[in-house]
């Protein structure tokens, strides 16, 4: 089976543009130049030179020596961590804006949940010398006034969403609404694998740096390029996305998806979309999602702030309905000690987004020769007082 | 003939209105359908009201809103709507995001509007191809009118390719905006207006977006065949309510 997207941006039944007629030109304009773009030599080059000598690239794949004694298996940790704003956001935005500027667009908008994609949008722009605006719901501006502070030292100007539930999916909505506004000089930053086609894919296609160093730095470490696993958590999915890319149509590498739980599955309280999902259509993209029986959105809910997305991307959506890829819900009690173990253990303190990842070695054994990749996508320092608050350090 | 065809066919200009079902209180929606029509206005939009609109404005948005807090669903809405023919005669659209239909079932929500008597659907995010390949035999099936949108940045044959799947009027977009957010009509908008008008398509156009008045309703009706009011109609209903509908639809007609 072929698990990439096909010519009419989809991903088996998932994907596709439903968007509003307003917003046609726009991602037409993106959907017919993307690849094109993508593949010119001098943007390939740009790409490239940038995420070696402004984000720190290839991030190192490190052997989790401790960890892995104590799981009894191999555990290795792809260090998105340590690139430039502390995630994987990064290499997302840097295509992005090479891209806007092909284009030949002058205003950038994007939406942020917990405000890494916003930091990391503004960080490119400031970059580029290019307007930013970030889109960012009026109770996560409360919630995460460091990277508020952040992106407006960065020179970006930060708009509360004030619609609906007011967190990411109203920024979304808001950011959206920005570009029917603006749909000549703005391109539209989306950071993960939503959103209506080319969206999805192309985005996937800028994380896919990801795993195309895991391929080459195992390689070097076991001499082979494929590992039995590659673990990441879910949100929107595009950490995952770009450490699946490369090991998509290969099946002897087994995939693991990791959701938010929550306070459980059944709580009431949770963000696990492919177990409380059903399908439908969310930011213009035919995948799961969580909804009423009536078809309204629900608010998700999870501890970290990067997870609780009521819809997934349409890859994975994929990924879920064919079984290629296992998907494990994980709660925050459970994604919280597995984040201090790995600092007991490791000396790495990771965001909750990433803690949730490694939540899996306890629920699921692995083998003792089985190489386990983990994609460790972000640091902790923006949840320090998450964890002080719940550790009461 | 379908009801929205013979109200095109009449020799004037027309005025439709947007509400959204469900606001300002959950049972209104009879009554302001009703009070509309005896007010003159010759073709109504129910809003079916969704959690992410994405092509609306705060204004509708908010309504909205607070149409889901009082109730409103897909299935009270066809419950309110049940003997609706008995006392209305004007075309009736519904206007909704498809993600509820799509919950709902297509065909069975298309059977349903057949049933009650509905005569089109405005669906913004349903895409012309996708609507073409897969939902355009359901909506014959049942007799619907299904509405598409076009706007300032359409291209020539894009709006070539509308014209030609439609069967009723073309909903034209005034600006690039969601609704609600322009203020009058320039020169930008009249250029527009007779762009399209010159084009001389099979369908007419109704325009919506941005009219709130008789000033910008004459505008836009100097080239279109009707023009659609949302957002101003709904500033009128939460500030007056429901019972002076007739004193907006006067001052908007003169």
């Amino acid at each position: 089976m072929n698990y990439n997207i096909n010519e009419k941006g989809y991903y088996g039944d998932f994907g596709g543009a439903f968007i509003p007629e307003m917003l046609y030109p726009n991602v037409e304009e993106l959907r017919q130049n993307y690849l094109n773009i993508m593949a010119e030599p001098s943007f390939k080059a740009e790409f490239d030179q940038l995420l070696k000598d402004y984000v720190g690239r290839p991030s190192p794949l490190y052997f989790a020596k401790r960890l892995s004694e104590k799981y009894n298996t191999k555990i290795y940790l792809k260090r998105e961590d340590l690139n430039h704003t502390g995630a994987h956001k990064i290499n997302n935005t840097i295509g992005q804006i090479l891209m806007a500027k092909r284009l030949g667009k002058n205003r950038i908008i994007a939406e942020t949940g917990a405000g890494q994609h916003g930091v990391a949008t503004a960080t490119v722009c400031a970059l580029m010398g290019i307007e930013c605006i970030v889109y960012m719901g009026e109770i996560d501006i409360a919630r995460q006034a460091p990277n508020v502070a952040r992106m407006k030292m960065l020179g970006a100007t930060v708009i509360p969403a004030t619609s609906g539930s007011k967190t990411l999916k109203d920024a979304t909505n808001e950011a959206i609404r920005d570009w029917i506004n603006n749909p000549v000089d703005t391109h539209y930053i989306i950071g993960s694998v939503v959103g209506p086609h080319p969206y999805p894919d192309m985005v996937a296609k800028f994380q896919a740096v990801v795993s195309e160093e895991i391929k080459f730095q195992l390689k070097d470490k076991e001499g082979t390029e494929n590992p039995d696993y590659v673990i990441a958590c879910v949100g929107g999915g595009s950490n995952a996305a770009g450490a699946y890319y490369h090991y998509l149509n290969n099946e002897n590498v087994k995939l693991i998806a990791v959701e938010a739980a929550g306070l459980g599955v059944d709580s009431g309280e949770s963000a696990a979309t492919s177990v409380l999902g059903k399908e439908g259509i969310i930011h213009g993209s035919k995948t799961l999602l969580m909804q009423t029986n009536d078809g309204q959105i629900t608010e998700p809910y999870s501890i970290s702030a990067g997870l609780d997305y009521p819809g997934v991307g349409p890859m994975h959506a994929h990924l879920y309905k064919t079984g290629r890829a296992e998907f494990i819900s994980i709660t925050d009690d459970q994604a919280m000690q597995a984040g201090l173990e790995l600092c007991k253990l490791e000396g790495i303190i990771p965001a909750i987004e990433t803690s949730h990842a490694l939540g899996v070695f306890e629920q699921k054994t692995f083998k003792p020769n089985d190489i386990v990749v983990v994609s460790l996508s972000g640091r902790g320092d923006k949840d320090l007082q998450n964890y002080i608050d719940y550790f009461k350090i | 003939m379908n009801r929205i065809n013979q109200k095109l066919n009449e020799d004037k200009k027309l005025l439709s209105i947007y509400f959204t079902a469900g606001y300002p209180n959950l049972n209104d929606t009879l009554t302001i359908i009703e009070n509309l029509e005896k007010s003159g206005v010759d073709m109504i939009e129910i809003g079916l009201p969704f959690s992410d609109p994405l092509a609306d404005g705060p204004t509708i948005q908010a309504s909205s809103t607070e149409a889901l807090k009082n109730g409103m669903t897909t299935e009270v809405l066809f419950k309110q709507l049940k003997d609706v023919r008995k006392t209305v005669s004007i075309p009736l659209i519904i206007m909704g995001y498809f993600n509820p239909m799509l919950q709902y079932g297509v065909e069975a929500f298309c059977k349903k509007c057949q049933e009650i008597g509905i005569d089109g659907l405005i669906i913004p995010d349903l895409p012309v191809d996708v609507y073409n390949e897969q939902y355009k035999s359901t909506f014959e099936k049942y007799g619907l009118i299904n509405v598409f949108l076009i706007t300032p940045q359409t291209s020539k044959e894009r709006i070539k390719f509308i014209d030609s799947i439609s069967n009723g009027f073309i909903y034209m977009v005034s600006s690039a905006s969601v609704t609600g957010s322009s203020k009058g009509f320039g020169d930008t908008q009249t250029n527009y207006f007779k762009r399209i008008a010159d084009m001389q398509l099979n369908n007419p156009q109704i325009v919506g977006f941005g009219i709130n008045n008789n000033d910008t309703f004459t505008q836009a009706t100097t080239y279109a065949k009707g023009a659609i009011i949302g957002s101003a109609f709904i500033k009128h209903l939460s500030n007056n309510g429901v019972n002076k509908i007739e004193d907006f639809i006067s001052s908007v007609r003169k």
